[in-house]
């Protein structure tokens, strides 16, 4: 009987051909052997793809190409890989502790399976086998699991230390993040978050080497809140205040995201944490506390006719509304609509004229219908408010 | 108690014992754990009086699933200790429920002290 390896097809041949024709040679095999012959080409068909040189080479090709797409996803300024805080630093080691374990018990548990169809394949004793089940079943996931447990019990309560820098209000809210800095209050079962500080919105300054209190709240739904880069996520809840303290250790731009489904936009609310120098921060704090630069002219004329002051607070000015974003600075944040345009003229123009074509599910009403003179005013003079 | 020294019958109350134990020990150890924490304040407070708590209903609960286990293992050592039932008669059927609840038991064992280990280790509402 002629080698079955050599007469395999490769995986499209195998497709067309009836499998008796894979056994086909000059003269009929012994009877005894179709058996043992049908199993060993059954249990070597679990690898045939790799002795298919055009199929394996297409599958390498496929790989190589995807495989800097996956791994893409594993740096960047949303990558838990940074370790740009010290709670994610704590977490990657924890993730690559355990992702070497699991390749470790995997390579334990192939090694075990090959033994046991290859290397010894006959029948093992019941005593060996209440051994195997005994030590590889249970003392040996009861131990590794106790000790993971350990260690991760023992990371929490460390992550969550007090704080030694500034308290920090942050409200998730359909579909863009309220921010006020330096507020006084602490979590608990509350309406709201505690008023005062600084405010801003989408955009987060930290001081890098300190630890900072956020304190998380909503208005309306459950979001979360999410810079993958400097921390864990923390649920942000209305009729709660939860807390979060991180700690970014490398100054840098990460990106925050809403991590709970909250809505038609929940994909488009996403924020920026800029960790700087703690001499920046307060710098930064001081600069977003004063007015507007800009407290007159006809953009800001528009912005009051149209009634935009109903929803936005511009300090400095008579627009004092409550409902959306704070803009006496909108100029010197980094993104426009909570993360998902650069800051320019042109795309607050855009953005005034189809809320809801840039930002479907955006609660802000287009203002299309508005002459086009107002528009662009208005994008100018919250393009100066730096 | 619990017929340690003698043949009793296992049926199904007997064999989910064990876990019924592990489900009321969670539950009630994240209730205690709740009513002391969720009001999310003052959360660097000791709550020495909540752990406590738990590692009572920890005790108790280890040592009832742990006479289920001996009662369950004394009775399947004395039907021979055999891990094969492939027999239809009401020997095999005894010993295969008592066999099952050893395991179980053990399981739920493991799984309470799991369970309780966070008392342990976190010392407020953190």
């Amino acid at each position: 009987m002629p080698d079955a390896r050599s007469l395999k097809p490769c995986r499209a041949e195998r497709r067309a051909k009836p499998w008796n024709s894979v056994f086909q040679s000059p003269r009929p095999p012994h009877k005894a052997s179709i058996a043992v012959g049908a199993s060993a080409l059954s249990a070597k068909t679990l690898t045939h793809g790799a002795r298919c040189p055009s199929f394996a080479a297409k599958r390498l090709g496929l790989t190589t190409l995807l495989l800097p797409l996956a791994l893409s996803g594993c740096v960047g300024p949303q990558s838990t890989f940074g370790g740009a805080g010290s709670e994610a630093a704590a977490v990657e080691a924890l993730f690559w502790f355990m992702l070497w374990g699991a390749v470790f018990v995997w390579v334990v548990t192939i090694g075990i399976a090959i033994y046991a169809t290859r290397v010894s394949p006959g029948r093992h004793s019941e005593r060996t086998g209440i051994r195997f089940i005994l030590i590889g079943g249970v003392i040996f996931p009861t131990v590794t699991l106790a000790g993971l447990l350990v260690y991760g019990l023992k990371m929490m309560p460390e992550m969550r230390s007090e704080a030694n820098g500034p308290t920090i209000a942050v409200s998730g809210e359909r579909f863009w993040f309220r921010v006020a800095y330096g507020v006084e209050g602490e979590p608990g079962v509350v309406k709201s978050l505690p008023p005062g500080g600084v405010e801003s919105a989408n955009e987060i300054y930290l001081p890098v080497g300190q630890r900072s209190e956020l304190l998380l709240g909503s208005p309306d739904v459950i979001h979360s809140f999410w810079v993958p880069a400097l921390a864990g996520k923390m649920d942000m809840i209305p009729g709660r205040v939860n807390r979060l303290v991180i700690e970014p250790v490398r100054e840098g731009v990460y990106n925050g995201v809403c991590a709970e489904f909250c809505g038609d936009a929940h994909a488009q609310m996403g924020f920026r944490v800029i960790a700087v120098s703690p001499e920046a921060y307060a710098a930064h704090v001081e600069a977003q506390s004063q007015p507007a630069a800009l407290t007159s002219g006809p953009g800001l004329d528009a912005f009051m006719k149209n009634g935009c002051d109903a929803c936005h607070t511009v300090r400095g000015t008579e627009a004092d509304g409550a409902i959306g974003p704070d803009l006496t600075h909108l100029a010197s944040r980094r993104t426009l609509g909570a993360g998902l345009l650069a800051m320019s003229e042109e795309n607050i123009a855009t953005f005034v004229r189809a809320t809801d074509h840039v930002k479907p599910g955006v609660e802000m009403p287009s203002f299309g219908v508005l002459p086009d003179a107002e528009i662009t005013a208005i994008a100018a003079w919250l393009g100066a408010l730096k | 108690m619990f017929g340690l020294d003698r043949q009793t019958r296992d049926n199904i109350w007997t064999l989910i014992a064990a876990p019924t134990i592990w489900a009321l020990h969670f539950l009630l150890a994240y209730g205690v754990a709740a009513v002391q924490c969720a009001p999310n304040q003052a959360i660097f407070e000791t709550i020495t009086a909540t752990r406590w708590m738990i590692a009572g209903i920890t005790v108790v609960a280890l040592a009832l699933i742990g006479l289920i286990f001996l009662r369950a293992y004394r009775e399947w050592k004395g039907h021979g200790g055999g891990t094969v039932n492939d027999q239809d008669t009401d020997v095999a059927r005894e010993s295969f429920l008592e066999f099952s609840t050893v395991l179980l038991a053990g399981l739920s064992f493991v799984s309470v002290i799991f369970v309780a280990l966070p008392a342990l280790f976190i010392a407020d509402c953190r």
